[in-house]
């Protein structure tokens, strides 16, 4: 324990570089994952034709295991960043496609034609009816996306992205196990973090009306969404920190 | 206002309207009846063009439909569907502006008209503005949702079933207050419904469809006294026009061929003419004319010994009596009223052209329950 702490307290601005370049490429993934997977989702649900090969390629990316495609990425690739975040975004697809279709189509049909009747174009019932009442369900898939991502993110480390997972394998091949935990145990909370933001997001964008179903009054929830903007505010300001002080250290 | 002609649509290959032209008048409330299946609801959406017909074309002021821009269309025709109408992730406010916010007209208008439509709708803005639809209760949702189809002062508005799902008694205020409302502001409403005691009680105009086909476009009254066919009598139901006492009217009760006697008659002649067609009371007209003069009853004659006076000196001649236009309920009343046995029906004219006794409505007022051989 205390060489462990002895180790951290010796090595603590690699570990805040490393952190911060996981978070920076798992954020730059996820994004992109986001600006492909969203409008693609979208795209697939209303041309029907392409929603099954769509979500049937999507489907086997996922299938494969994670090492073996960032072996496949190599020859293409190379090693480093780029194939990195290639795959990290491949895999985060799938949750949020699927997510977004799922979302879009499960809206009630009644809604969507007395949105059509009363004379919103096509593209005012996708932005006012249709994404608002799926942004739920498409923040449920987006949560899944980043937190696979920071796992993810960690192994691929493996073929020379920068990351936790740096600290890891070659805690590994040295056989430094405090070098491992340095790496796996921030990599660990980044993850459990990750995962609560998310869910904080998805409550957030549940619309209020959505969420009255466990008897709360509107008070209560409205409370409750004030603590989870200040609790995003936060992690915003933890994260640029983080950013900061490895520009800085 | 509203016209469709030679109106057909097919699903693939089955034939779901048949051909139907009918047209609309401006400020009238049509409802469009049927069972399930019936081409009802494929009827209304065609005229906001959810549905495109396979062939005819629908007028609106004399313009084809087909060749306006559908999103104009729309936004200035009000539109109300059966429950989930509303927006669940939008306030009662949001919901009722979404229309008039994209179609960019200004705040302040916008904020006038809200305040003025929760007004007409009976339900208090303060209170109401800020709440979203899963805070209502149905009936509330209703309202909101015509308060929307109002938004943008459109001519038509369709009705798809609004008020099916709520029950009797919300339903019934809804329909007060869709009457009044329709009085106020005169639109033009296509209202579709399966509930003929609905029907009866909103429309100015029915139209019973059926497999596709119109088979009877007329208004209540019309339609409860002459069902065109067996289907529709029996759709309508046979004593339906009881439950609605106001839609019969006079004219359809009284005796056609009252007994009537000139001026100059005899008493004489009076009692013969009562022996004769076993009645206590005459009407007095005058000849040619039919315009009536007076009442002569029997009780009336007797005191006179000398039967050689003429029947105009001493007949009743301040009588009570009602026009073939009134309803059965006021002539009730006035009978109530006067305990009167015998009440003329005259014209404008005050011709005599029918009469209504005790015993004639006491036949009439007991044919639901006692037989059923005559519908009238």
């Amino acid at each position: 324990m205390k060489e462990f702490i002895e180790y951290i307290s010796y090595s603590y601005k690699l570990i805040i570089d490393l952190l911060a370049d996981h978070l920076r490429l798992t954020a730059m993934s996820v994004g992109l994952a986001l600006l492909i997977g969203i409008p693609l989702g979208i795209l697939i649900s209303y041309v029907k034709k392409l929603k099954k090969p769509v979500l049937g390629v999507t489907n086997v990316i996922q299938a494969i295991p994670s090492m073996a495609l960032l072996g496949f990425a190599i020859p293409f690739l190379g090693i480093g960043t780029v194939p990195a975040v290639t795959i990290v975004v491949l895999y985060s697809l799938l949750p949020i496609v699927k997510n977004t279709v799922t979302g879009i189509t499960n809206i009630n049909a009644e809604t969507l034609e007395s949105a059509k009747g009363i004379g919103l174009t096509r593209f005012q019932v996708l932005t006012k009816v249709q994404i608002p009442l799926a942004l739920p369900v498409i923040m449920a898939g987006v949560r899944i996306a980043a937190v696979t991502s920071v796992g993810l993110m960690t192994i691929a480390a493996y073929i020379g992205a920068d990351g936790l997972g740096y600290l890891v394998f070659s805690g590994i091949r040295t056989l430094n196990n405090n070098q491992i935990l340095a790496g796996a145990i921030p990599a660990c909370l980044l993850a459990l973090f990750v995962d609560f933001i998310g869910n904080t997001a998805e409550k957030l964008v549940t619309p209020i009306s959505l969420q009255t179903n466990s008897k709360q009054d509107k008070k209560q929830i409205e409370n409750k969404r004030k603590n989870s903007l200040i609790f995003l505010g936060i992690s915003i300001i933890f994260i640029v920190a983080i950013f900061v002080l490895s520009a800085f250290l | 206002m509203l016209e469709f002609r030679n109106i057909v649509k097919k699903f693939k290959e089955t034939l779901v309207i048949n051909d139907i032209s009918f047209s609309v008048k401006k400020g009238e409330l049509v409802v469009l009846i049927g069972e399930s299946g019936c081409g009802k609801t494929t009827t209304l959406k065609m005229i906001n063009r959810l549905i495109d017909p396979t062939s005819g074309t629908i007028l609106i002021n004399g313009e084809d439909i087909a060749k306006k821009d559908v999103i104009s269309l729309r936004r200035n025709m009000g539109y109300v569907i059966q429950q989930t109408g509303l927006f669940p992730h939008m306030s009662v406010k949001e919901n009722i502006e979404i229309i008039p916010k994209v179609s960019k007209i200004n705040a302040k208008k916008i904020k006038d008209k809200t305040l003025e439509l929760m007004e007409m709708i009976g339900m208090n803005p303060d209170e109401f503005l800020e709440r979203y639809p899963i805070e209502l209760s149905g009936g509330q949702q209703q309202r909101i949702g015509v308060a929307r189809a109002f938004a943008m002062d459109p001519e038509i508005i369709l009705m798809d079933e609004p008020f099916s799902a709520l029950d009797p008694i919300t339903r019934a205020s809804l329909q007060e207050e869709l009457i009044n409302i329709q009085t106020h502001m005169k639109k033009t409403i296509i209202f579709v419904t399966h509930d003929m005691s609905e029907a009866i009680k909103i429309a100015d105009r029915i139209c019973i469809m059926n497999n596709g086909k119109i088979l009877q476009y007329d208004t209540p009254e019309n339609i409860m006294k002459n069902p065109i066919n067996d289907f529709v009598s029996r759709f309508v139901g046979k004593n339906r026009i009881w439950s609605s006492p106001e839609l019969i009217k006079v004219k359809d009760i009284m005796i056609e061929n009252p007994v009537t006697i000139p001026p100059k008659a005899s008493l004489f002649q009076c009692m013969e003419k009562m022996r004769e067609h076993k009645i206590d009371s005459l009407m007095v007209v005058e000849l040619h004319t039919n315009k009536l003069l007076g009442i002569i009853k029997a009780k009336h004659i007797q005191p006179y010994k000398n039967r050689n006076i003429e029947v105009e000196k001493i007949m009743k001649k301040d009588f009570s009596h009602a026009l073939p236009e009134e309803s059965i309920v006021e002539v009730l009343k006035l009978i109530n009223k006067t305990q009167e046995s015998t009440l003329p029906i005259i014209n404008e004219k005050r011709c005599l052209v029918g009469l209504i006794t005790k015993s004639s409505l006491v036949t009439t007022l007991s044919q639901p329950f006692v037989e059923q051989k005559e519908v009238i």
